[in-house]
């Protein structure tokens, strides 16, 4: 379809005998921002890892931008418009900013040419140019040449965002991008992330801050055991008694705020 | 120059080309045991493409032979050797050099346990040449986009992988290179000495060496310099001071006292004397205030 980058279709992905995701479907529609939810063990970044090729799908196709990725390995997709961050930072500790921003090319110069283009001696190359502007323009040109693992951790976590998005991507996967910052941290991020979208880029994520997910998503998919059990708006979804259900594990009338804030 | 102090710097630069050739492949987190091995090859095929009873070749172009044909060798075993991690990895590539040592003590043509006189003499100006142009091949190789991925690969290949790097590709690169540089050396070694014995290159070498570069640092090019010169200046070091200090006893044991330091060493820089985060110093203290300024500025 070509309103959606991405169309996940019967995906399924057993661990032995435990079925960790089962009959899965769901679009993402280009330009969109949307959130993947659901408790704890739902399977959300189980998805994500068969999304980006960690693991093989059973069962089910993933098709990107048009392309079916379903069977390509993991080093491939990112060349197909797909890039993303993790739930533990997991940038490389012991490169320097601009150098793990670097990284995020490698899809865009792995001919042999650009892999010998000696980047670390010639102090002015278009490569490192491009790193420290990605930077600057998330606000973070103060520590180019800083070790990361020496870097507080919301900077981190936006760093992770630039290296994804240097590789320029169609489809941004963020792995729980919130989780562990402070206020401002989480709006730094949220800034961020509505630049990320400006110019096009749709974003997937998976996140337990809902107050997180109503500011930024327009989409919700909710999982739960594996399945999908809801999608819509984020209103549609604080008001679904089946995502209560879920989260809250009883059919009592529970207030939305309250099912929101355990998640 | 006198006899003494060339000779250690023939063994200075010995040194410094075998700990590069290992630390390619650590610089993406592999341990190579197997030094010994490759400068095994590197030497005899040297020696042998270059003997009048072998092929007769000119030196400098059995040398460049020589190493292609370790390259070759390299890399028909990183694809096997590749396949392990850590300690298994380790004991693969010590098994190798064991294999290698094993065939060259065995062959006739080579001169078995004997060992094989090698023709042509490389003078200290060609071994001090290699040993420099290795640095600055690793320093160019290093500063590379694959360099880059090779470090990355070393923090996390998963997620290099993620970003499109071709990690089984980088690590045989790696290792191969870090082989043909390790074949030099054993050419440098045999036409140097003129004389080749397999059982000098023994485990004893390859952890020397291993240790070099693990002490060194493997985050940065500088690591297995400073780890190379450390290591085959210090004891010359001990042994003078020692023999100044008119103790015999001092200047045997000196190991000693060296071998304690490389495990204090372990405990206080794990990482090995060169880290990413000193050379950053260095390199911000080098450029003086004016860089501190700016920095403040910004």
């Amino acid at each position: 379809m070509a309103g959606n980058v991405l169309a996940v279709t019967g995906l399924h992905k057993s661990f032995g005998g435990l079925k960790v995701i089962d009959e899965v479907s769901f679009d993402v529609a280009r330009g969109s921002r949307t959130a993947l939810i659901g408790p704890n063990g739902a399977g959300k970044t189980t998805i994500f890892n068969l999304l980006t090729g960690v693991y093989p799908v059973d069962a089910g196709s993933v098709v990107l931008a048009g392309s079916d990725i379903t069977d390509i390995p993991s080093k491939d997709r990112v060349v197909h418009g797909m890039s993303r961050s993790f739930q533990n930072i997991r940038l490389m500790p012991h490169l320097s900013t601009v150098e793990n921003v670097m990284l995020g090319q490698h899809a865009r110069a792995h001919s042999l040419g650009q892999l010998l283009f000696p980047l670390g001696l010639v102090a002015r190359n278009r490569w490192r140019a491009e790193a420290e502007a990605a930077l600057a323009e998330a606000g973070l040109d103060s520590y180019p040449g800083e070790v990361v693992a020496n870097l507080p951790y919301g900077v981190q976590k936006r760093i992770e965002v630039v290296r994804a998005m240097i590789s320029r991507p169609q489809l941004l996967l963020l792995d729980e991008p919130a989780a562990g910052l402070n206020d401002v941290e989480t709006r730094q991020l949220q800034a961020l992330l509505e630049q990320v979208s400006a110019i096009g880029v749709t974003i997937l994520v998976v996140e337990h801050d809902m107050h997180f997910v109503r500011n930024l998503c327009d989409h919700v998919v909710v999982l739960n055991f594996g399945r999908k059990i809801f999608e819509g708006s984020p209103e549609e979804v604080h008001r679904s008694p089946v995502v209560l259900e879920a989260y809250l594990g009883t059919d009592e009338p529970g207030s939305g705020e309250g099912a929101a804030g355990a998640a | 120059m006198s006899g003494y102090v060339e000779a250690q710097l023939i063994i200075l630069c010995l040194s410094v080309i075998y700990a590069y050739a290992i630390f390619l492949p650590a610089a993406s987190g592999q341990l190579n045991l197997g030094a010994a091995g490759f400068i095994t090859l590197g030497a005899y095929a040297s020696g042998w493409l270059n003997n009048a009873d072998g092929l007769g070749l000119p030196m400098g172009v059995g040398m460049v032979l020589a190493m292609l044909f370790v390259g070759a060798i390299g890399f028909a075993i990183s694809l096997p050797i590749l396949r392990t991690r850590g300690v298994y990895m380790v004991l693969a590539t010590f098994a190798f050099a064991e294999v290698v040592s094993g065939i060259a003590i065995n062959m006739e043509f080579l001169g078995g346990a004997a060992g094989m006189p090698v023709d042509a003499h490389a003078p200290v100006e060609i071994v001090v040449a290699v040993a420099v142009a290795v640095v600055l091949f690793c320093f160019y190789f290093m500063s590379t986009r694959l360099g880059l991925a090779l470090r990355s690969i070393h923090d996390d290949e998963n997620v290099a992988l993620l970003f499109g790097v071709d990690v089984r590709t980088a690590r045989v690169v790696a290792f191969t290179v870090g082989g043909m540089l390790a074949g030099l050396g054993g050419a440098v070694y045999g036409h140097h000495y003129n004389y080749v014995e397999a059982q000098t290159f023994n485990v004893l070498l390859s952890i020397y060496i291993l240790l070099y570069v693990l002490l060194g640092g493997t985050q940065t090019a500088w690591g297995p310099l400073v780890g190379a010169v450390f290591f085959t200046v210090i004891p010359e070091i001990f042994r003078h001071v020692a023999i100044e200090m008119g103790s015999d006893w001092l200047a045997d044991s000196r190991f000693i006292f060296f071998g304690m330091f490389i495990v204090l060493m372990m405990v206080v820089r794990p990482e090995g004397v060169v880290t990413r985060t000193m050379q950053d110093r260095c390199a911000g203290f080098l450029s003086g205030r004016r860089g501190r300024a700016r920095r403040a500025a910004e």
